[in-house]
């Protein structure tokens, strides 16, 4: 299991790295925002969305409206990212919590 | 100037990190049964925080950070002589006899006209299916009567919760479970939300206030779970004001960078609950004071 987190959480670092190659452009923020608003959401439906996430989203809204495409994508990826850990941590503690409980 | 791949490369380590937390914070793999005891999980619950605290008296549990050492505990003494929330309990007294515009008043919402029965909420409402807490009780009664709802967090729920806690002050929480399957479910929801990791920090509610209780998180010293909703509402000096359960619930979450349900949220009431039930026999003692 912590395999498999520490290998997701690679994966993260490296697609962060090979970001740096990735222009923005409007249509790149219009397609990061999605992918982080539609994985915010699932982690809603979950009852486990995360403050930063919203603050990395508005960031991201703030910078496109100021015409920082570059910033506005760098800030949705950073809103998908917290959104896929928040699903991820509800996803393990429906089981998880039990080995926090007074017995 | 910051370039985006800085923003991005930041952003994704910052998540990197939250999952690695995720995993390292992870307890034992040790599995509960799931069938749900209440009884035992009280008499487990009250046995830990004895056990971890063995100087403090069962019912001082219910004054929270004042009761885990001599200097706290002092210190609220001296708070008592001129409570902070007065000026609330004054208020709600006020206020739950003052009339609607219909004639009618709170009193004729409750049982024993609201007096003296702050112990017994919250309750399983077999006829909706679900919990139903004092807060949500005063709402209910309002719109029955044609006033609108109060808000949940502000300072008229806590000053009617405050004087029909005041009613209540030593006499035992008196939660019940009853024969029903619903009933059951909400006390397990509950148990399960009490405990269930969440927000960035990736804390649940026992780990300040079952792994943490007597120790301070900033300048703040955490109060043990047994018995912390005996004296709601409170008056926070960090708040500058009183609180309601469901300020307590919703800003807990937003403290450790949770989204926080609506307050009364299905999740809230089986949480209070839980959290009442497995303090029964432990004396109301709000309104309360904290730091």
């Amino acid at each position: 299991m912590r395999a498999s987190i520490l290998s997701l959480s690679s994966v993260l670092l490296i697609a962060g790295a090979t970001s740096v190659l990735a222009a923005g452009s409007e249509a790149d923020f219009k397609a990061a925002y999605a992918a982080a608003e539609a994985a915010n959401k699932q982690a809603g439906l979950l009852r486990n969305q995360w403050t930063v996430t919203a603050a990395a989203l508005a960031a991201a809204k703030k910078a496109a409206d100021s015409g920082d495409f570059d910033k506005a994508v760098a800030s949705s990826k950073e809103a998908e990212a917290l959104a896929k850990a928040s699903i991820f941590q509800a996803t393990s503690e429906k089981e998880a919590w039990k080995a926090l409980e007074i017995r | 100037m910051r370039t985006a791949s800085h923003f991005a490369s930041a952003a994704l380590v910052s998540a990197a990190v939250a999952l690695a937390a995720l995993t390292f914070g992870a307890a034992p793999s040790a599995v509960a049964d799931d069938k749900p005891d209440p009884i035992a999980d009280a008499k487990a619950f009250k046995n830990f925080f004895t056990q971890k605290f063995p100087k403090v008296k069962l019912e001082d549990f219910v004054n929270g950070p004042y009761s885990m050492s001599e200097d706290m505990h002092r210190q609220w003494e001296e708070k008592e002589q001129f409570p902070p929330y007065e000026f609330s309990l004054d208020i709600g007294k006020e206020m739950f006899s003052k009339p609607f515009k219909n004639g009618k008043s709170y009193a004729d919402c409750f049982p024993n006209q609201g007096i003296g029965i702050r112990q017994n909420y919250p309750y399983f409402d077999d006829k909706a299916g679900k919990v139903v807490t004092l807060e949500l009780a005063l709402n209910h009664c309002r719109e029955a009567n044609g006033e609108p709802p109060f808000s949940y967090v502000k300072d008229e729920m806590a000053a009617l919760t405050a004087y029909m806690a005041f009613t209540s002050r030593g006499k035992p929480f008196d939660i019940k479970i009853p024969d029903d399957p619903r009933a059951l479910e909400a006390y397990q929801n509950g148990k399960r939300y009490f405990y269930t990791r969440r927000g960035q920090l990736n804390f649940s509610c026992a780990t300040c206030h079952v792994q943490s209780p007597g120790e301070r998180i900033r300048a703040e010293v955490l109060a043990p779970a047994l018995g912390i909703l005996n004296a709601m509402p409170i008056y926070r000096s960090e708040w500058s004001g009183m609180g309601t359960i469901s300020r307590r619930f919703t800003t807990c979450n937003t403290q450790i960078r949770g989204v926080p349900l609506d307050p009364q949220a299905d999740e809230y009431r089986d949480l209070e609950y839980y959290l009442s039930y497995v303090s029964n026999g432990l004396p109301i003692s709000g309104p309360g004071a904290r730091p």
